[in-house]
């Protein structure tokens, strides 16, 4: 029978959850790196025992962990995240010129085909790539450079490069997402890139349908159909069918489309999953009901999943790397929200429990699916 | 051989309880101590100083013998008493969060 392993990303630590294909005995392992922040833990698809760990804290910097087994052993390998040549300025929140600073890594994506390649998407908003399991990193400065860095502004969790998909058999294609400028393509490997947002209407930028300037808050694809993109914007949700050249609204009739995660279902490429949260300045649910939406046909049509979730006094946020699914026959969709729940679902988000309830707040949430 | 004291998140990413003695080559000044420090424990790079700049990071703090060190420049003497493992050299995280 396979297994499964939830890697949990708090604000004080990693925490991995484990369980058998049931998915219904839970082992928890954590915290690892207690007291720090972990953005984010992705382990390779060609090596499920290799995972990435970005650890960071306002005061200590960024830290790259990565493990061999699993997640029972971390050596920290190389932090230095160096821009490529003058790094320039982008726009601050008043508008002014600022200089590119390195924050931290919120994203580390590692490569379909080498467990020693990884892409890491950080703050200030640029991507970079380890082609040595992590011993060192490179910017990929075709993206800052393409043309409109300089206008890039941060969004309110800072200017961060926090997706990134790559194509499931064309490895010359890739596509970021970054808050707030909006979601771009390269097609050559990562030397070039151009900005892939028309059709996306955002009304907090002075030209609502500019080339650049969205706060794109996650995008996702199914491997079967990586043509079509699905995204969560600031507010609305949106699709596109070829590839980001163009964005149509789904958003149909969800109660609000303001969100941060989306995600698609591991055998139905049209069924995808999105948590509405009340607006921009109000980051929980609607009337206090933690709600998943699922939409079956791709967007436009949506319901409720609220079986097993808090429907009274709910007032968390579920961030924007912190839902994933599981490729089991019966898909399991997970999500962690900001007052420290894990929930499962093993049966494609009709009923949810939790894994956990009281972890520090979820910042990021992958499962892998082991044999 | 000087003292060190480590805050808490870094004393738990180099795996050690407490203080701890450096050997310390030549004048002991803030950056031979970091460089010996950052030699011992390469994953200490970054954490302390940024790794691309060298300079003190904004919430990190040097303290000894009861004084803040940390506006010192990085090549002046550390104060004998430190030099001579009498008295160890504090770096501290600085207090926000509550």
């Amino acid at each position: 029978m396979s297994n499964v392993r939830v890697l949990v990303g708090t604000k004080k630590g990693a925490f991995i959850l484990s369980a058998d294909g049931k998915r219904e005995k839970w082992d928890v392992s954590g915290p690892h790196f207690g007291g720090w922040e972990i953005y984010h833990v992705k382990g390779s698809p060609v090596d499920p025992n290799r995972l990435y760990a970005s650890q960071s804290t306002g005061w200590h910097g960024q830290v790259i962990q990565r493990s061999d087994d699993g997640g029972k052993t971390w050596q920290p390998v190389d932090n230095k995240f160096a821009y490529d040549g003058v790094a320039g300025t982008h726009q601050w929140y008043d508008g002014t010129p600022h200089p590119w600073e390195f924050a931290r890594v919120w994203h580390l994506e590692p490569s379909l085909t080498d467990p020693d390649t990884v892409y890491a998407g950080v703050e200030d908003a640029a991507l970079f790539r380890t082609t040595d399991g992590g011993r060192t990193w490179h910017e990929l400065p075709g993206l800052r450079g393409h043309g409109s860095g300089a206008s890039w502004q941060p969004g309110a969790g800072g200017m961060c490069l926090h997706t990134i998909l790559l194509h499931p058999t064309d490895a010359e294609r890739i596509f970021v997402a970054i808050s707030a400028a909006g979601a771009f393509r390269s097609d050559d490997g990562g030397d070039t890139w151009r900005p892939i947002n028309r059709g996306l209407k955002s009304e907090s930028i002075p030209d609502p349908s500019a080339e650049v300037g969205h706060c794109v808050h996650r995008i996702a694809l199914h491997p079967s159909r990586p043509e079509v993109l699905f995204m969560q914007k600031h507010w609305d949700v949106m699709r596109s069918d070829d590839a980001g050249e163009t964005w149509q609204e789904v958003s149909g009739n969800l109660p609000t489309d303001f969100g941060f995660p989306i995600d698609v279902h591991a055998h139905e490429p049209d069924t995808i999953y999105v948590v509405p949260i009340k607006s921009d300045s109000e980051h929980y649910p609607l009337e206090g009901k933690l709600r998943v939406y699922r939409s079956r046909t791709g967007g436009h049509e949506w319901e409720a999943l609220t079986n097993g979730l808090p429907q009274r006094d709910c007032y968390v946020n579920v961030l924007r790397d912190a839902m994933a699914v599981d490729g089991l026959d019966s898909c399991g969709v997970y999500f962690g929200t900001t007052g420290g729940g894990v929930y499962a679902s093993a049966d494609a988000g009709d009923n949810w429990t939790p894994i956990v309830r009281d972890l520090p707040a979820v910042l990021s949430v992958e499962v892998q699916t082991l044999p | 051989m000087i003292r060190i004291t480590l805050p808490a998140h870094l004393r738990a990413l180099v795996r050690i309880e407490g203080e701890m003695t450096l050997d310390v080559e030549g004048c002991v000044t803030q950056r031979s101590v970091l460089d010996a420090l950052e030699n011992r424990y390469p994953v200490l790079r970054g954490t302390i100083r940024d790794c691309l700049t060298q300079r003190r990071r904004p919430y990190v703090r040097f303290f000894a013998c009861e004084k803040d060190l940390s506006h010192e420049l990085p090549d002046s003497p550390l104060p004998p008493a430190v030099a001579a493992g009498l008295e160890p050299l504090l770096i501290v995280g600085a207090m926000a969060g509550g």
